[in-house]
């Protein structure tokens, strides 16, 4: 049986009257890569963020090796997230920091390592998505695809059991793109870390995830390896891998009929 | 009824507010000091401070200046024009000092420390903290409070103490009062407890103010240009008014009661 690192199990969430999530349930299964995809708007970033436990859902239950997120402290939440990391769509780079300092931050905040082992692991970590020659940089000084590999170097500066990419791939070009979808690769297989990778960018996804979970309409449509997805008999599922433009998913974002309104508004 | 509905509702929000900014002051202040926070306080000492000194130097020797020419010509009339160093030291000492420092120190400190922080949140950045398990209300919040209920005494002082080197190049220098007088009868008016001490207690109090309202505006905008834009307006008009309005209250407990 595989082991979960990450289980959510039975989670409804909402957002003042806004039901994000209707009693869903997704595992996460321990060094291995998982996507979940789904539509824009869909909440797919907030579920990263009930796994960190910045969010508590309204029912339902979220564990991290095996430990509920929600009833934690918040000293063992922080303890916990230690051994998490996450990379944020905008890379959430300190801007007042070179991107050495950025990645260093967590090595100077939670470990008692001398600055020069910090200087050896920060450059390791650098040379690890290539950007050691650009240790001195400052965040504004790099372009998009730059700051989401300096973000990734500091992600796992900490040698985290899990990393969270919120839209990895999102903006990037075809170059930095597959870059970014080598080094998720690289670094699941190499330190054997437990990938979350939520995203709407299906191709990519595809081709590196070992298990997909698609949202949508506050529910799991669809879940299994690439292959079983890509031979998913969901219409819902398919219009979304395929990306067509009306479906189950529609078009219009629902309204009146378009004669009473604009009739109404003349008479 | 509709009107009852939105008063219920807005007033809740409000003190909601109270209640968030009151949760944010408890969770950065109540902690254990740690040597590191020290030095990032030092640090925003220097942003908040020492990068403040300029403008609240030039506005305290134009401010001293200003109220020597406009007693002098009043004073003068009833020949009691030595009188106006005492005149010039107790209006900064116990009003325009603490007031006008914090008034400034909202608009060039205030305004930015929302902007900062409200940044923050629009980038991630304070998420961010959250995720590599550094709390923002330590690592960010605390020390920019400290800074600031640090540095603007200090500003004010400073403010008062320029103010009347002001007031005596106008009065003494040019106007041509005696140096003399306008030394002595201000060291034998200024009393140290009653205008020295009321006028750091007052600054201390408006610190307090203003930095909590700039620092939690930024923690609490919503994260977008508008919000951010908007939070910054707050956080001068509020703090401006708080430090009015306060200062009315400090001054009829300190002068007003006998």
């Amino acid at each position: 049986m595989t082991e979960h690192l990450v289980e959510i199990q039975n989670i409804t969430f909402s957002r003042g009257e806004r039901l994000i999530y209707d009693d869903i349930s997704i595992n996460i299964p321990k060094g291995k890569i998982t996507a979940i995809m789904g539509p824009s708007g869909i909440g797919k970033t907030t579920m990263l963020r009930l796994i960190g436990g910045q969010l508590v859902p309204d029912k339902g239950d979220i564990t991290f090796k095996g430990n509920s997120i929600p009833a934690m402290n918040r000293s063992t939440l922080y303890h916990n997230r230690k051994s998490m990391s996450m990379l944020f769509q905008s890379g959430a780079l300190f801007t007042d920091m070179t991107v050495y300092d950025n990645v260093a931050f967590a090595l100077r905040e939670h470990t008692h390592l001398s600055e020069s082992v910090i200087e050896t692991l920060v450059l390791l970590k650098l040379e690890t998505v290539g950007l050691r020659g650009a240790a001195q940089m400052m965040p504004s000084e790099l372009s998009g695809g730059m700051a989401r590999r300096a973000a990734l170097a500091r992600a796992i500066a900490l040698d985290p059991e899990l990393i969270m990419y919120d839209e990895p791939f999102a903006g990037q070009d075809p170059i930095s793109m597959g870059v970014l979808v080598k080094l998720i690769k690289a670094l699941s297989e190499a330190l054997s870390v437990t990938s979350i990778v939520v995203t709407h960018d299906v191709n990519e996804v595809l081709n590196i995830a070992d298990y997909v979970y698609i949202l949508a309409n506050k529910k799991v449509i669809g879940h299994g390896t690439a292959a079983q997805i890509k031979a998913s008999d969901s219409a819902l599922v398919q219009q979304f891998l395929q990306g067509q433009a009306d479906g189950p998913v529609p078009f219009h974002y629902p309204a009146d009929a378009i004669q009473a309104q604009i009739l109404g508004a003349k008479q | 009824m509709n009107w009852v509905i939105g008063l219920g509702a807005s007033t809740l929000a409000k003190i909601n507010g109270v209640g968030r900014a009151f949760l944010m002051l408890s969770g950065a202040l109540i902690a254990v000091p740690q040597l590191k926070n020290v030095r990032l306080t030092i640090q925003q000492l220097y942003v908040v401070g020492v990068q403040s000194l300029l403008i609240i130097m030039v506005s305290g020797l134009f401010i001293g200046m200003v109220m020597a020419l406009q007693g002098y010509t009043i004073l003068v009339n009833y020949g009691a024009e030595g009188s106006l160093g005492p005149m010039v030291s107790l209006s900064l000492l116990r009003e325009l000092g603490p007031v006008v420092t914090a008034l400034l120190f909202a608009g060039r400190a205030g305004s930015a420390l929302t902007a900062e922080i409200g940044l923050m949140k629009a980038t991630e950045q304070l998420s961010s903290l959250e995720m590599m398990a550094v709390d923002p209300l330590r690592r960010v919040v605390a020390p920019r409070i400290w800074a600031g209920v640090i540095a603007m005494p200090m500003l004010a002082l400073i403010f008062s103490a320029i103010g009347i080197l002001g007031g005596h190049l106008v009065g003494v220098d040019w106007l041509g009062v005696d140096s003399g007088s306008y030394w002595s009868i201000m060291q034998a008016t200024v009393e140290w407890d009653k205008d020295v001490v009321n006028g750091i207690i007052k600054s201390i109090v408006f610190a307090i103010v203003v930095t909590w309202i700039a620092i939690f505006k930024g923690y609490d905008a919503i994260p977008t240009s508008e919000g951010i834009s908007l939070a910054t307006t707050q956080t001068v008009v509020f703090s401006s008014l708080a430090v009015l309005g306060l200062d009315f209250v400090l001054t009829a407990l300190m002068f007003g009661i006998n």
